[in-house]
């Protein structure tokens, strides 16, 4: 299991806010593999995996962006339909609780991942040390995320 | 109709000479029974005596409301505990607010000065008066409720809010006379409207009140219209009395100041001196028939001007225009005074928000206040956000009585903001 991070942006709920952001990647020549969006009470939080993780880190936060950078869990999930489910079984039976989640497929529908936020990634990761899952690998993900 | 005609009609140099008596008897009892005056007093190197003409007024401190809360709870007491019956609070800017006491005699006193204003407005032993304003500490209710009493109106003990509620009472007790905020006002015509109901064939309204908010002369004619009724200006604030210090007469033109009550000057609030009459200027009113706490020259911060020459109405106390603005960045919001700096306290003392924040006044019920959430702090979970805009608002509630709207904002998004005003952004139209 190797660590992943998602960079995480709080936005004012306003036209234009997405597309500065996304001037920014696009600048630095940052690919973006996945994106979560959740918005309250006029504010939300944009999330996102991207190839180049630091990098966008540090040029967000040099144009001003409000940003955080946290370790999230990415899980394969085989794309067929059970897939989630087999996941979510076994976080179940670890009792390791899902804060958020969302979806990124690697190579047009062959493969998903489940990036899944938690409450404390240490613990987590400890407990599901010896599942099943396959997680994410940083070597292969960056040879098969390039194309 | 006069309540007290002698009184209200009398001769300027009669008024003159009963204003330096009370004047010199305040000051000796403030002089003797309140420390903070007696050392205010040796610090100017004056003594009573030293006033002996209207114009030696100029020679004593001002009182400031500072002045008051420093000296909360008791300290600005002139009689014994055991002599005062009654307890109202101002709000203040730290938390702690202004005490102010009043004797059996003081509660009477303030009763005749509204039973005058009442009786000045052509209201009769007859009529219903409907008390909007809220009960309790602050002084705008039970002071005008007293004062009707005297008057032999029958009141109608409402308080604010309950609309629907208010409106079965306006009909079925046939209320003839309302005392409200002006927003209050506004909100009750939208009710009316909507419910159908027209305020000439349905209700017995004659005249309303309306206090403790600045407003136009434009939104008093609009009032007067919808309601089809004369709508009277009325000023006042709790360290003296509350309401009733001054009042408009039927001609509307300005608000009688009970001068007998109290001693009128307009000054510029930069330099302490005193401003041609006709001029505009802070007010400052000292106490001439308070028994449990007589106030020296009190800067109340509001702004008027001493409208010249005679009034049709035969009275002789001179009248002051609405209130045109304050002096300070005080701003109200549903009747209740606010300073911003109890909003910045409150977010001071809230973990995840950055010190620079905008207060946006829409309307006189809604308020927004917008902060930006500190860039180190932020973790990317939205559920911690939310939890920090409930907790503002919360605090905020709790600390200023009105539940203000919480916008959160990316940092920088704010003007830096050089003084206090530009905190404040005032989107009302009066």
């Amino acid at each position: 299991m190797d660590k992943l991070k998602q960079i995480s942006i709080f936005s004012e709920n306003k036209p234009g806010r997405l597309e500065k952001i996304t001037k920014v990647l696009a600048d630095e020549g940052v690919n973006i593999l996945a994106i979560n969006i959740a918005s309250s009470n006029g504010f939300g939080v944009i999330k996102f995996i991207v190839d180049k993780c630091e990098l966008a880190y540090q040029k967000l936060k040099q144009k001003g962006f409000t940003v955080s950078l946290n370790e999230v869990l990415a899980i394969e999930m085989v794309d067929k339909p059970g897939g989630l489910y087999e996941v979510a079984r076994t976080l179940s039976q670890k009792k390791v609780n899902i804060e958020n989640a969302y979806v990124f497929i690697l190579e047009s529908r062959k493969r998903a991942f489940l990036i899944v936020e938690v409450q404390d990634i240490e613990k987590a990761k400890k407990l599901l040390q010896y599942v099943k899952l396959k997680f994410y690998r940083e070597a292969e993900f960056k040879k098969k995320g390039k194309k | 109709m006069f309540w007290q005609k002698e009184i209200e009609t009398i001769g300027r140099k009669a008024l003159e000479e009963l204003q330096l008596k009370r004047l010199k008897q305040t000051v000796q009892r403030a002089y003797k029974n309140i420390p903070f005056y007696s050392d205010k007093f040796s610090k100017l190197n004056i003594k009573p005596k030293d006033i002996n003409s209207l114009k030696d007024i100029k020679k004593l401190p001002f009182t400031t409301r500072e002045n008051l809360r420093e000296n909360y709870p008791f300290g600005l007491l002139a009689v014994e505990r055991e002599q005062v019956v009654r307890l109202h609070t101002s709000s203040g800017t730290t938390g702690k607010p202004k005490a102010i006491f009043f004797t059996k005699k003081d509660i009477n006193q303030a009763a005749e000065l509204i039973a005058r204003c009442l009786i000045m407005t052509g209201i009769k032993k007859d009529d219903v008066l409907q008390n909007m304003m809220t009960y309790g500490l602050f002084t705008g209710a039970l002071i005008m409720h007293y004062g009707a009493e005297k008057v032999g109106v029958l009141v109608i003990p409402a308080g604010p809010g309950h609309t629907k509620r208010q409106l079965a009472l306006m009909q079925d007790f046939k209320t003839t006379t309302l005392h409200l905020t002006p927003s209050y006002a506004l909100y009750l015509a939208d009710v009316m409207s909507n419910e159908g109901l027209d305020p000439k064939r349905d209700f017995f309204l004659r005249r309303a009140y309306l206090g403790a908010e600045p407003y136009s002369e434009e939104t008093r004619k609009k009032i007067e219209k919808f309601f089809s009724i004369d709508v009277f200006n009325s000023y006042g604030l709790s360290e003296m009395n509350g309401p009733g210090v001054a009042f408009e007469c039927m001609e509307k033109n300005g608000m009688h100041l009970w001068e007998d009550n109290f001693i009128i000057e307009i000054i510029n609030p930069e330099t302490g001196k005193e401003v041609a009459e006709g001029e505009k200027g802070e007010l400052v009113l000292t106490t001439l028939c308070r028994e449990a706490m007589p106030i020296l020259r009190y800067r109340t911060r509001d702004i008027t001007m001493i409208i010249p020459g005679k009034c049709k109405c035969g009275r002789t106390h001179r009248r002051i225009s609405r209130i045109i603005g304050r002096t300070d960045d005080m701003f109200i919001v549903r009747g209740v005074n606010i300073f911003p700096q109890q909003i910045e306290q409150v977010l001071m003392g809230v973990k995840g928000v950055a010190q620079n924040y905008q207060i946006i006044l829409e309307s006189y019920d809604q308020m927004t206040v917008r902060v930006e959430i500190s860039r180190d702090l932020f973790d990317g979970r939205i559920e911690h956000l939310m939890n920090l805009q409930n907790e503002i608002t919360e605090k905020l509630r709790s600390e200023i009585l009105v539940k203000p709207k919480v916008e959160l904002l990316e940092p920088g998004t704010l003007p830096v903001s050089e003084g206090k005003a530009t905190r404040v952004i005032d989107k009302r139209t009066l």
